[in-house]
């Protein structure tokens, strides 16, 4: 395999949307993929992040705007004559043709005249060497996964495409496809477009993440500054889980601001809020729940200075293995989550305990709270 | 006796068990069940004929004098020899209708499969519509249609295609009726939708998304066509042109309404032995010449088309 070695942007939309009839599926959006990375769409279903993946690889013509790849406008051009190529969800495996010939489909269409080597590299690449006199339903959902992407990836595209790839395999599987995929990326170096709704697939895999909901961009960049400094509540409750605790802000002057929620005091890095914090209004607090630390009421005098500190009683916690889920249910705000790795376990930390829960003001993250502290959760679901 | 020891228990329980359940026996028997009335229904009324009709083939006499069985086999080879420009003709007019129905038909099923839409249903049942009414008066339709001051010949007529068809030999004097045109028109006409159901169902199942795909690995929609879309509905091009072929090779009506003497086909044959001639030994032979021709014939076809996995 050669590397395509380009730098700068491989993919640019410029105000791309579409529209059916009065349905919006993809706003007027802008969106630059920098050559060679992996990036990833994630939303839940009918984000319109499908959609904007196909509006790339041509099999949707776009109501506006115009889609550029390695800077030549493409806006126009038939999928055959774009220089992508899509693994589709369904892995749309030609079923008369076996796995050889497959693999083999866009270099024929192209007149390559001798793809005996190019496939059989290709098939080795992908592990798939010994089947390639194969059918396609004579493969495991794995292989046919495989497959696929093989057949796309023989052409060289300037940029591949994945629509939920992974979304048809059980869980073991795509775990294992996920690290393949990477490893295949960093071989080759092609710019991959990865579409998900599963969050915790986009972070493993991604080198940049734009979270998809209701047509828009919500937010984009690296996985770990999404999860750590989400910047609205549809990330923060997409993107893994956090606890939102309404505050009204009492002092901005200082590094930290300085809340309150419910004769509690908060305090919160000025740097760690994106919203724009006024005295006398309310802010959402955000905190992960595992950067909150639980201590039992008789031991609060233990708790150091300069954390943030709530008190609340557990109403339940669930055993998972690695680390105990608790939900607290506190004055401050109902239902809290609190992740607690299983390393010394409190037994006084049971259903019913009156507990501490406090964290290092510098995880928490400040939103804007005028929007919906129920966008991107199951319950939230329902009403978007 | 309150106590409750386990000698209580019926011994005999674990005896029971290697016997088949009964009802698990009488599951077994239920696809036999199943196929009972079919085999019967077969055996009386395709199975008895066939015999019969076999054994008709190799009697000598005559209606006056009675039929005896004489294994008399040389009327297989006097049939063949009297009446093979029959068969030819026969196995010519079917062979055209059949390449002429999937011409057709092929389009008007790919449009119903990928355009239609929601006029598909509507278009279904327009394509099945002429089956209610009979078949005879189809044809008879057709004899008003194509005769020589009808229509078909006036337009024709007018556009001067008639020369070229004369010449062709396909028309005859600047008629249509009782010329090759007219029976294979019929043929084409009264088998057409024999073609478009098989062909509709097999594109119907094709995903849509193969013909993304291919488009996507950079064929243009005739390509995609080409090596995606045709090759797929094979099972359905297959069953079509056999439902279409096998009726028309042994069709007389269409020969005998809209063609003439020059256009005889082998059903009119048949027909003119077993109801005019009373030649019943000769009837009974090239019904099986026929059966055993069409046989072979489309066991060479559906070997060469390799579509046995597909369908």
């Amino acid at each position: 395999m050669t590397a395509i070695a380009t730098t700068g942007t491989d993919v640019r939309l410029t105000g791309i949307s579409k529209t059916y009839g009065s349905f919006t599926a993809v706003h007027p959006l802008d969106l630059s993929v920098p050559a060679g990375s992996f990036f990833a769409l994630l939303g839940a279903s009918g984000c319109g992040k499908t959609t904007t993946l196909r509006m790339i690889a041509g099999l949707e013509d776009p109501t506006s705007g115009t889609v550029e790849l390695a800077g030549r406008d493409v806006t126009a051009l038939p999928p055959y004559k774009r220089p992508v190529n899509t693994v589709f969800q369904s892995y749309a495996l030609f079923p008369h043709l076996d796995i050889y010939e497959n693999v083999a489909f866009g270099l024929r269409r192209r007149g390559v005249k001798s793809v005996k080597k190019q496939v059989d590299d290709m098939l080795e690449l992908v592990q798939l060497g010994d089947l390639a006199r194969r059918k396609p339903q004579q493969l495991s959902g794995g292989q046919q996964q495989r497959v696929a992407v093989a057949r796309a990836l023989i052409n060289h595209p300037q940029v591949l495409l994945l629509d939920e790839p992974l979304g048809a395999l059980d869980l073991k599987l795509r775990r294992q496809m996920q690290l393949e995929l990477k490893r295949i990326q960093t071989e080759v170096g092609i710019t991959f477009i990865h579409v998900t709704h599963d969050q915790e697939e986009a972070m493993t895999m991604a080198d940049t993440v734009a979270v998809m909901n209701a047509g828009r961009v919500e937010q984009l960049g690296a996985p770990a500054e999404l999860y750590e400094t989400p910047r609205t509540t549809f990330v923060a409750n997409f993107l893994g889980t956090s606890n939102l605790i309404a505050a009204d802000v009492l002092d901005t002057s200082g590094d930290d601001i300085l809340l309150r929620a419910c004769d509690t005091k908060l305090a919160l890095p000025a740097t760690r809020c994106t919203a724009t914090a006024r005295t006398g209004e309310k802010l959402l607090v955000g905190i992960r729940p595992e950067k909150i630390t639980l201590t039992h009421a008789d031991d609060a005098a233990s708790v150091p200075d300069g954390r943030n500190r709530i008190t609340g009683r557990i109403t339940q916690a669930g055993f998972i293995g690695v680390s105990t889920q608790y939900l607290v249910d506190s004055p401050v705000a109902p239902g809290l989550s609190v992740y607690a790795q299983n390393i010394e376990r409190d037994a006084r930390l049971a259903p019913g305990a009156e507990v501490v829960l406090h964290w290092n003001p510098g995880h928490g993250f400040g939103l804007d709270a005028a929007q919906s502290i129920e966008a991107g959760t199951d319950a939230g679901e329902a009403g978007t | 006796m309150t106590d409750p020891t386990p000698t209580g228990l019926p011994p005999a329980a674990p005896a029971l068990a290697p016997a088949p359940h009964p009802a698990a026996r009488r599951k077994k028997l239920v696809p036999y069940w199943l196929l009972l009335p079919g085999i019967l229904w077969l055996l009386v009324f395709f199975a008895a004929p066939l015999v019969y009709q076999a054994s008709t083939s190799v009697q000598t006499g005559s209606v006056e004098e009675g039929f005896q069985v004489t294994w008399h086999f040389a009327t297989y080879w006097d049939a063949l020899g009297e009446y093979y420009p029959q068969f030819l003709r026969s196995v010519g007019y079917a062979a055209t209708a059949t390449a002429l129905c999937l011409a057709l038909g092929y389009p008007l099923a790919y449009l119903i499969a990928f355009k239609a839409g929601r006029w598909r249903n509507l278009l279904m049942v327009l394509v099945i519509a002429p089956f209610f009414t009979s078949f005879l008066i189809r044809t008879l339709a057709w004899k008003t249609i194509l005769s020589d001051g009808g229509p078909v010949v006036s337009a024709l007529g007018s556009l001067h295609v008639l020369g070229l068809t004369d010449a062709l030999g396909v028309t005859e004097g600047h008629r249509v009726l009782a010329t090759p045109l007219a029976v294979v028109c019929g043929l084409t006409y009264n088998f057409l939708p024999f073609m478009i159901l098989p062909l509709y169902t097999s594109l119907e199942r094709i995903d849509g998304r193969l013909h993304e795909a291919a488009g996507d690995l950079y064929a243009r929609p005739l390509t995609t066509f080409r090596k995606v879309t045709f090759p797929l509905s094979m099972p359905g091009v297959v069953a079509g042109t056999l439902l279409t072929f096998i009726p028309a090779a042994g069709d007389y009506i269409n020969a005998e309404l809209l063609g003439s003497t020059d256009q005889k086909m082998i059903g009119n044959v048949i027909q003119s032995q077993f109801l005019r001639v009373l030649d019943y030994p000769t009837a009974a032979a090239l019904s099986f010449i026929l059966m055993a021709a069409i046989l072979a014939m489309v066991t060479l076809y559906i070997r060469k088309s390799g579509t046995e996995e597909l369908v």
